[in-house]
C-alpha cells in the first residue's frame, strides 16, 4: 500500500538530516518511540504541527510549484499518521519492521475455534432484521476487538514475539473486514 | 516558484503588497461573493445593493442575456432560455437527472454532461456556471476598483471528482484563479469556529437548494479537522418544492399535460408557500395554468408529511457520517445549520430530535458560506499576518479501478485526508500482454456499473513477460482540491502512464482557451498587458523570497548552486525591463526549478527545527 517514490526530488544527500524522506519510518517521522502502545493524542498533536508545515495551502502564496512540492510532503505526513493511527495497521506495520510480515493472502492458517466464530457471526448478521439485532452483535465483536488488541500490543512490547503478534493481526483484518459487513447491513436497515 | 518559505507560512514575500482575494459561495438557488475588507469578511453587495443573487441566467431572443434577478423577471413567459439551478447538471449526464421531464428547460443528452438548448444555441453547465461566476467577480472589481488576484470556490462536500472539475472548468472560464476548491460545510465551519471562538467536535448540517452535506469536524486552535462527511448531491430544497408541486397536482387531479410555462410558474408557486410555511401554518396554493385554476389549502402538518422521506434520508446521512467518525450523538458539542432550507422547522426539529440539543442558527445560514470562504482566500493570497487557520479536509466517496467481472477494487477509502496518494500493485493476466487498460470510478458500491466513472486510460509498451510477471503500481494521488490524478508504471521495465483526470465530457484545456477568445469573461482585458504585469509580480516575488531564503540558509548550498541561482537572479533582473513575458517568465521557472531542492533542504530543516523545539514542551 506504499506509495514509493513520492518526492520528486532527492533528499539523500542533504547535508542536514532528513526529518521527512522516504528511508525514515512513521515512528521516526512523528518522533514517537517504536513501539505498539503508544499516546495518540500525541500522534494527533503532531501530525497537526506537521500538517501545518507542508500543507499545500501555507505556501499557495508562493505559486502552484512550492505548493506542489509541499503537497508530496504532506502526503506523506498524511499516509504515516494513517497508519499508526489505527492499531491494526500500526500492529502490521511493527511486525513488517521487525521481519515478520502478514502475508495476508499466502498465509491463510487461521485457528480453528476463531473461524468457526467468524463463521456463526457471519450467519448471525445475514439472519438479522432489525438494528436492535445488530446492536447485541456488536458489542460482541466489540469486545473481541479489545481482546486481540490487547494480545497483540501485549505480544509486541512485553514478549518482543512478532510471529504471534502477526497472527493476531491476520485475526484482527477479519474481524475488521466483519465489521465493515457489519457497517453496510446497518446502511442498508436505516434505508429501508 | 518552488522556494518554500518555513518562516513566514501564509505570508506573502512582501508585505505591503496586498492581494485581493474572494470566497465565492456557487449556489444551486443563489450565489454570494464575499471578502476580508478592513480586517472583516463581508459579502458584497452589487450595484442594485443585493448580496445574495439568484443563480439563473435568462438568454435574451436577439442576444444578450441577464443574470440574477434581471433573469428571473419573465422566467415564466420564457421558460426555456431562463436557466436555474444549473448547479444540480454540474458534472452530470441527462440519465443521473431526476424528474427530468417536469423541468421546463431543453435538457439534451450529451456524452458525459448534458446540455441546455437555448436561443443561443446549445449551453453547457459550465459556461452557464461561469456566467454567474463573472458576475460576482465584476461585483467585486467593483467594490474594491482593481483586479481580482483569486478566489476560493465553495462545493458541496458530497460532491464527485466529475462536478469538481466541473466547478473549476467554470471558474476558469469566468477569468477567475481559483486558489482553493472548499467544501460548503468546511467553509462554513470556519465562519462559525472563528466567530465563536468554538473548540471540540462539531456537526455542520447543510441543506441548501439542491445539495445536503454533514461534515463532522474537529476545531482545535485555528485547525479545523474533517472527521467524516457524507451526504447527497442531488437532495435540497427544490425536492421540497417538488414534492408539493407533484402531491398538488395530484390532489387536484391534473391530468392535462403542462406546458413549460405551466411548469415554471407551478415550481415559482410551490417554492413561495413552501417558504411561507417556516412562519405561518397554513397558507393557499393558488395559480392560473394555461388550462386550469388551481386553488389549494396547504397546512405546515401536511406539507411536514409529505416531506417526510426527505427529512429521513438526511437524518439516515448524519447517522452514516457519525459512523464513519466512530462518533456517538454524545460526541457532538454543536450542531451548525447552514443553507437556506435549514429555516423549515421540521427539519430543525429533527435535529434536535437526533442529537438531543438545539442547532446552532445564530449565523445567517445564506452568507455562512461565503464568508468562511473569503476568509480561506484571505489566508491564501498571503494577506492574513502569523499562523493563521490550517483545514485538513477529507474525500467524500472512495475512489478505485476496475477490476476482472467488473467489480471495483477500492484504492483510496471515502473519508481519507487529503491529500493523499495511495497505490496497489496489480499484474497482467495474459501471456505476453503489451497493454493495460484502466478505468478510474468512484462511489461505494462493489460492482463497477454503481459507481461513477471518471476516466479510462491505457499503460502501454510493457515487455512481453509471462501472465502475473508484470508489476504494474497505479498511484491514486488527490490534492488539497480533492481533484485526482492517477499513474501507472510497469515496476520493471519502468514504462509510465499518467492521467489528470478529466472526466470525459470535461472541457480540455483547449476548449477553454477557446472560449476565453470567444471571450465574455475577459473582454474588457488587455490580455497582453495583464500577462507582463503578472509575469514581473511573480518574478520580483520570486527572486525577494529567493534573497531572504538565502540570507538566513546559504550554508544548506554549494558555492556552485549559489553561483547558479545568483547568475539567474541577475539574468531576470535584466529582462524585467524588456516588455517579453514569455522571457521573464521562462527565466523565472528557470530560477523555480533551480531552487527546488534548496527548498527541500529548508523543509526539511524547518520541520526539524520545528519538532525539536516542540519535543521539549510534549515531554
Amino acid at each position: 500500500m506504499v506509495a514509493e517514490n513520492l518526492l520528486e526530488f532527492d533528499v539523500s544527500q542533504n547535508t542536514v538530516p532528513a526529518v521527512i524522506d522516504l528511508q525514515s519510518n512513521d515512528f521516526e517521522l512523528f518522533q514517537l518511540t517504536q513501539q505498539a502502545d503508544i499516546d495518540i493524542d500525541l500522534l494527533s498533536r503532531r501530525w497537526k504541527e506537521l500538517q501545518a508545515m507542508t500543507h499545500p495551502d501555507r505556501f499557495s502564496s508562493q505559486g502552484d510549484k512550492a505548493a506542489r512540492i509541499a503537497m508530496q510532503y504532506s502526503i506523506r505526513v498524511n499516509e504515516a499518521y494513517k497508519r499508526l493511527k489505527s492499531p491494526l495497521t500500526r500492529f502490521a506495520y511493527l511486525c513488517e519492521l521487525h521481519g515478520a510480515p502478514i502475508d495476508a493472502e499466502s498465509n491463510t492458517s487461521m485457528d480453528v475455534e476463531f473461524l468457526s466464530q467468524q463463521m456463526q457471526w457471519r450467519e448471525a448478521l445475514e439472519d438479522s432484521n432489525s438494528l436492535s439485532d445488530i446492536v447485541v452483535l456488536q458489542n460482541e465483536v466489540d469486545e473481541l476487538k479489545v481482546r486481540l488488541s490487547d494480545n497483540c500490543l501485549n505480544a509486541i512490547d512485553q514478549q518482543c514475539d512478532y510471529v504471534s503478534a502477526s497472527k493476531i493481526v491476520r485475526s484482527m483484518m477479519f474481524v475488521e473486514k466483519f465489521q465493515h459487513d457489519i457497517d453496510k447491513k446497518i446502511d442498508l436497515l436505516e434505508r429501508s | 516558484m518552488a522556494l518554500l518559505q518555513i518562516s513566514e507560512p501564509g505570508q506573502a514575500p512582501n508585505p505591503h503588497e496586498r492581494r485581493i482575494a474572494i470566497g465565492i459561495d456557487l449556489g444551486t438557488t443563489h450565489s454570494l461573493v464575499a471578502s476580508v475588507r478592513n480586517s472583516i469578511a463581508e459579502c458584497l453587495p452589487n450595484e442594485a445593493g443585493e448580496v445574495m443573487i439568484p443563480s439563473a441566467v435568462r438568454y435574451l431572443e436577439g442576444g444578450g442575456r441577464q443574470i440574477g434577478t434581471q433573469a428571473l423577471v419573465n422566467r415564466h413567459l420564457d421558460p426555456v432560455n431562463t436557466v436555474v439551478s444549473v448547479k444540480r447538471f454540474m458534472g452530470r449526464g441527462l440519465k443521473d437527472i431526476k424528474n427530468s421531464e417536469d423541468i421546463p428547460l431543453h435538457l439534451i443528452d450529451k456524452p458525459g454532461m448534458l446540455a441546455i438548448k437555448t436561443c443561443h444555441g446549445e449551453k453547457s453547465p459550465v459556461e452557464i456556471s461561469a456566467e454567474i461566476l463573472a458576475t460576482l467577480r465584476y461585483t467585486a472589481q467593483d467594490t474594491f476598483d482593481d483586479d481580482i488576484y483569486g478566489a476560493v470556490i465553495t462545493v458541496p462536500a458530497y460532491f464527485d471528482d466529475a462536478q469538481r472539475q466541473a466547478t473549476k472548468d467554470a471558474a476558469q472560464l469566468a477569468g477567475l484563479h481559483v486558489l482553493r476548491l472548499i467544501n460548503e460545510p468546511t467553509a462554513a465551519a470556519i465562519a462559525y469556529g472563528l466567530e465563536n471562538a468554538s473548540e471540540g467536535t462539531y456537526a455542520v448540517f447543510d441543506l441548501g437548494g439542491g445539495t445536503f452535506d454533514i461534515s463532522i469536524l474537529n476545531l482545535t486552535k485555528g485547525v479545523f479537522e474533517v472527521l467524516a462527511t457524507g451526504g447527497d448531491s442531488h437532495l435540497g430544497g427544490d425536492d421540497f418544492d417538488h414534492a408539493l408541486m407533484s402531491a398538488v397536482l395530484k390532489d387536484q387531479n391534473v391530468i392535462q399535460s403542462l406546458s413549460d410555462s405551466d411548469k415554471a410558474i407551478l415550481i415559482s408557486q410551490a417554492r413561495l408557500v413552501k417558504e411561507q410555511l417556516s412562519t405561518s401554518s397554513d397558507v393557499t396554493f393558488e395559480v392560473q395554468l394555461s388550462g386550469q385554476f388551481i386553488k389549494a389549502d396547504i397546512t405546515r402538518d401536511y406539507f411536514q408529511s409529505i416531506t417526510k422521506p426527505l427529512i429521513d434520508r438526511t437524518i439516515g446521512c448524519v447517522k452514516k457520517a457519525l459512523r464513519d467518525a466512530s462518533l456517538k450523538v454524545a460526541d457532538i458539542k454543536g450542531v451548525v445549520m447552514v443553507g437556506g432550507s435549514t429555516r423549515m422547522p421540521q427539519v430543525q426539529a429533527a435535529v434536535k430530535e437526533l442529537f438531543n440539543q438545539e442547532p446552532l442558527i445564530n449565523l445567517n445560514p445564506d452568507e455562512v458560506v461565503a464568508i468562511g470562504a473569503a476568509i480561506q482566500a484571505e489566508q491564501l493570497a498571503g494577506n492574513s499576518q502569523g499562523e493563521g487557520l490550517l483545514l485538513l479536509d477529507v474525500i467524500p466517496l472512495s475512489l478505485g479501478i476496475e477490476t476482472m467481472g467488473g467489480l471495483v477494487e477500492r484504492i483510496v477509502p471515502r473519508n481519507q485526508t487529503i491529500p493523499t496518494a495511495m497505490a496497489q500493485d496489480f499484474t497482467t493476466y495474459k501471456d505476453g500482454q503489451t497493454a493495460l487498460s484502466l478505468h478510474v470510478v468512484q462511489g461505494e458500491r462493489d460492482m463497477v456499473v454503481d459507481c461513477r466513472s471518471l476516466a479510462r486510460f491505457e499503460l502501454k509498451g510493457i515487455p512481453p513477460m509471462a501472465a502475473g510477471a508484470a508489476r504494474i503500481r497505479v498511484t491514486f494521488t488527490v490534492d488539497a482540491d480533492g481533484l485526482l490524478s492517477v499513474e501507472a508504471k510497469e515496476l520493471l521495465s519502468e514504462v509510465v502512464a499518467k492521467i489528470e483526470v478529466k472526466p470525459s465530457y470535461g472541457l480540455s484545456d483547449d476548449d477553454i482557451a477557446n472560449m476565453l477568445k470567444d471571450g465574455f469573461a475577459t473582454a474588457q482585458e488587455d490580455k497582453i498587458s495583464r500577462a507582463l504585469a503578472e509575469a514581473r509580480v511573480d518574478a520580483d516575488r520570486l527572486i525577494l523570497a529567493t534573497q531572504s531564503a538565502m540570507q538566513s540558509d546559504a550554508d544548506l548550498l554549494s558555492q556552485d548552486e549559489l553561483g547558479k541561482i545568483q547568475d539567474i537572479i541577475s539574468k531576470i533582473q535584466n529582462s524585467l525591463q524588456s516588455n517579453d513575458y514569455a522571457l521573464i517568465e521562462a527565466l523565472t521557472n528557470d530560477l523555480a526549478h533551480q531552487t527546488e531542492h534548496f527548498a527541500a533542504k529548508r523543509m526539511n530543516r524547518g520541520i526539524q527545527k520545528a519538532l525539536s523545539g516542540k519535543k521539549l514542551d510534549s515531554l
